[in-house]
């Protein structure tokens, strides 16, 4: 039995191959990035190797099936096989992630997040009473020093009200594989220059450009909240060190070290969650509103990258970030 | 591929073989971590029952193995596949058998909501679910790096590890009542810190069929030199 050229596979958008004799024999574009170009005239099994997707390619029938974290984590596909002949199978992917996420409610995360403005609204609401309070308010310095603390307090809600619009956007368009071209080199000197004067910053790397698919302003914004961090716990007098390395196998390694204090070991798993501090007083004082790494580790993956924060009490932290040069498709499936 | 002579469709069936064994497993451990936070027995039931597939899958491969090197002889880069090919199987067979053994705990955790630490074990049960999903990436796409990046990630559990540990031990002296409970958590974090080794293990290997390297001999002086 024959059937239609499987080269008409290269105008289909969604992943798409097909399968003689268990083998992957034509795959497109699409599929080559999600599952790796290495996967034509591999088993099929090398390419899906979720035991629902094997048993929907090798039943007679073939079928449809959900695969669960085929991408990213938490990611949904739809697998469908279409029988083309005895030893022959067409295979599409849909992705449905954006319906779970969607359907997702972040019921902890609301609770957490009006607990972290009401903290600074009751603060302001107890000042302004005392203000108004006549003779309170007649005195100069009470007066400035309170409005001082009204202002202080009021710019972390700020603050805070900024982070969380921008993890929804951030959240927002999560599924969607960033695809413009941008320089990561010149990026890195965007972001410290906006730091003059705040911060010494040592720049270092080993190419003249570090290109990768990314979006622009959410790149920034990590390399700012890293610079920033770094600025805010590190070693006050000591420099920043920010790198960028790229590596032979195709990929970008940005990192960001201090010489602070350092992390205790049992911090680490849990600085990107949301909301979760080392210190929380520490973080309160600087400023801080909890969801600085949080922020970088959603934008991270959503480049198809992986996000890291090494660091040893003592002797300072170091936070990289690894992305695919443009072009690499995807690195990892984190 | 009809044109391939038969060596290089056995190499095929074995990758073949120990992809569908990875894929089991992660499913496995996807399922005795959810099975675990929603207390559901029938789910880890399931678990318990689906390893005797992987077991069967790991023997397919030991005698497929065992026959490719008794009748082909292959040298260099494919007696490299074969051998890796041997010792991943065996290695996915046993975070198949922890994710068992997770799977078969969930019935001793009674009063699982009331657990703070149990927050934990989720988030340190992805990390483990994403060395072993792209440790089988990389063995699927012959991925020296990606391998590296995966050792790398242990110690993040390792961190994990000792954070739940500690949160554990202050949770049973506070509430001796749910001791019992407890310690079977402390044996739950304990096997997902194995599945993380474990990963590890098969990284390395996948870094030795790839490069034909020693991973522990990458640094040293005279590391760059083939073993096979």
């Amino acid at each position: 039995m024959t059937y239609p050229d499987p080269q008409l596979l290269r105008f289909v958008p969604t992943p798409a191959f097909v399968v003689e004799n268990g083998h992957v024999c034509f795959a497109n574009a699409a599929a080559r990035a999600l599952l790796g170009a290495h996967i034509v005239g591999d088993d099929v099994r090398i390419a899906l190797r979720d035991p629902k997707a094997i048993a929907a390619i090798t039943s007679i029938k073939g079928g449809s099936e959900t695969i669960e974290g085929l991408s990213v984590k938490g990611s949904r596909w739809r697998l469908t096989c279409h029988v083309l002949g005895t030893d022959a199978r067409l295979i599409i992917l849909e992705d449905q992630s954006v319906r779970v996420s969607v359907a997702r409610a972040h019921a902890d995360f609301v609770a957490n997040a009006s607990h972290e403005l009401r903290t600074p609204l009751a603060a302001i609401l107890g000042y302004v009473e005392t203000l108004e309070d006549n003779k309170a308010g007649a005195d100069e310095t009470t007066r400035k020093r309170f409005l001082g603390i009204i202002r202080h307090e009021a710019r972390r809600m700020q603050a805070l009200i900024e982070d969380l619009m921008s993890l929804s956007r951030i959240e927002a368009v999560k599924h969607e594989a960033p695809t413009e071209p941008v320089d990561l080199i010149a990026l890195a000197g965007e972001a410290a220059s906006e730091f003059h004067g705040r911060a010494e910053i040592e720049f270092t790397s080993n190419a003249e450009s570090a290109i990768v698919a990314g979006d622009r302003s959410q790149l920034v914004q990590v390399l700012r909240n890293l610079i920033d961090n770094a600025r805010k716990y590190g070693k006050p007098d000591a420099p920043i060190r920010l790198s960028i390395e790229v590596t032979e196998s195709g990929r970008v390694e940005v990192m960001v070290r201090d010489e602070g204090e350092g992390i205790a070991p049992e911090h680490l798993p849990r600085l990107t969650e949301r909301f979760y501090r080392a210190d929380t007083g520490r973080s309160r004082a600087v400023g801080g509103t909890g969801l600085g790494l949080a922020i970088v580790k959603h934008i991270v993956e959503r480049h198809r990258g992986r996000f890291d924060i090494m660091s040893r009490k003592g002797q300072g932290t170091t936070a990289s970030i690894i992305l695919p040069l443009h072009g690499q498709g995807t690195m990892s499936s984190k | 591929m009809a044109s391939s002579s038969g060596f290089t469709q056995e190499i095929g069936q074995l990758r073949g073989l120990i992809a569908e064994m990875g894929g089991l497993a992660e499913v496995a451990i996807r399922d005795a971590i959810d099975s675990l936070t929603r207390h559901d027995l029938v789910l880890a039931q399931t678990v318990v029952a689906g390893d005797a597939r992987i077991d069967a899958l790991e023997a397919e491969v030991d005698r497929l193995a065992v026959r490719v090197i008794a009748l082909r002889a292959p040298m260099a880069d494919d007696l490299r596949d074969v051998i890796a090919a041997l010792k991943i199987s065996g290695v996915v067979e046993r975070i198949g058998d922890y994710a068992k053994n997770i799977a078969k705990r969930v019935g001793k955790i009674e009063t699982i909501n009331k657990f703070q630490p149990l927050t934990l074990i989720p988030a340190m049960a992805a990390i483990a679910q994403g060395m072993v999903h792209d440790v089988l990436n990389a063995y699927a796409a012959r991925d020296a790096d990606l391998a590296i990046e995966v050792v790398n990630r242990d110690e993040k559990l390792d961190n994990f590890y000792e954070s739940i540990f500690r949160n554990l031990v202050s949770h049973m002296m506070e509430n001796p009542a749910t001791i019992s409970s407890a310690a079977e958590l402390l044996f739950v974090t304990r096997s997902i810190e194995r599945i993380g080794d474990h990963a590890t293990n098969v990284a390395e290997m996948v870094y030795f069929a790839a490069t034909g390297l020693y991973y522990s001999d990458r640094d040293l002086p005279g590391g760059d030199e083939k073993v096979i």
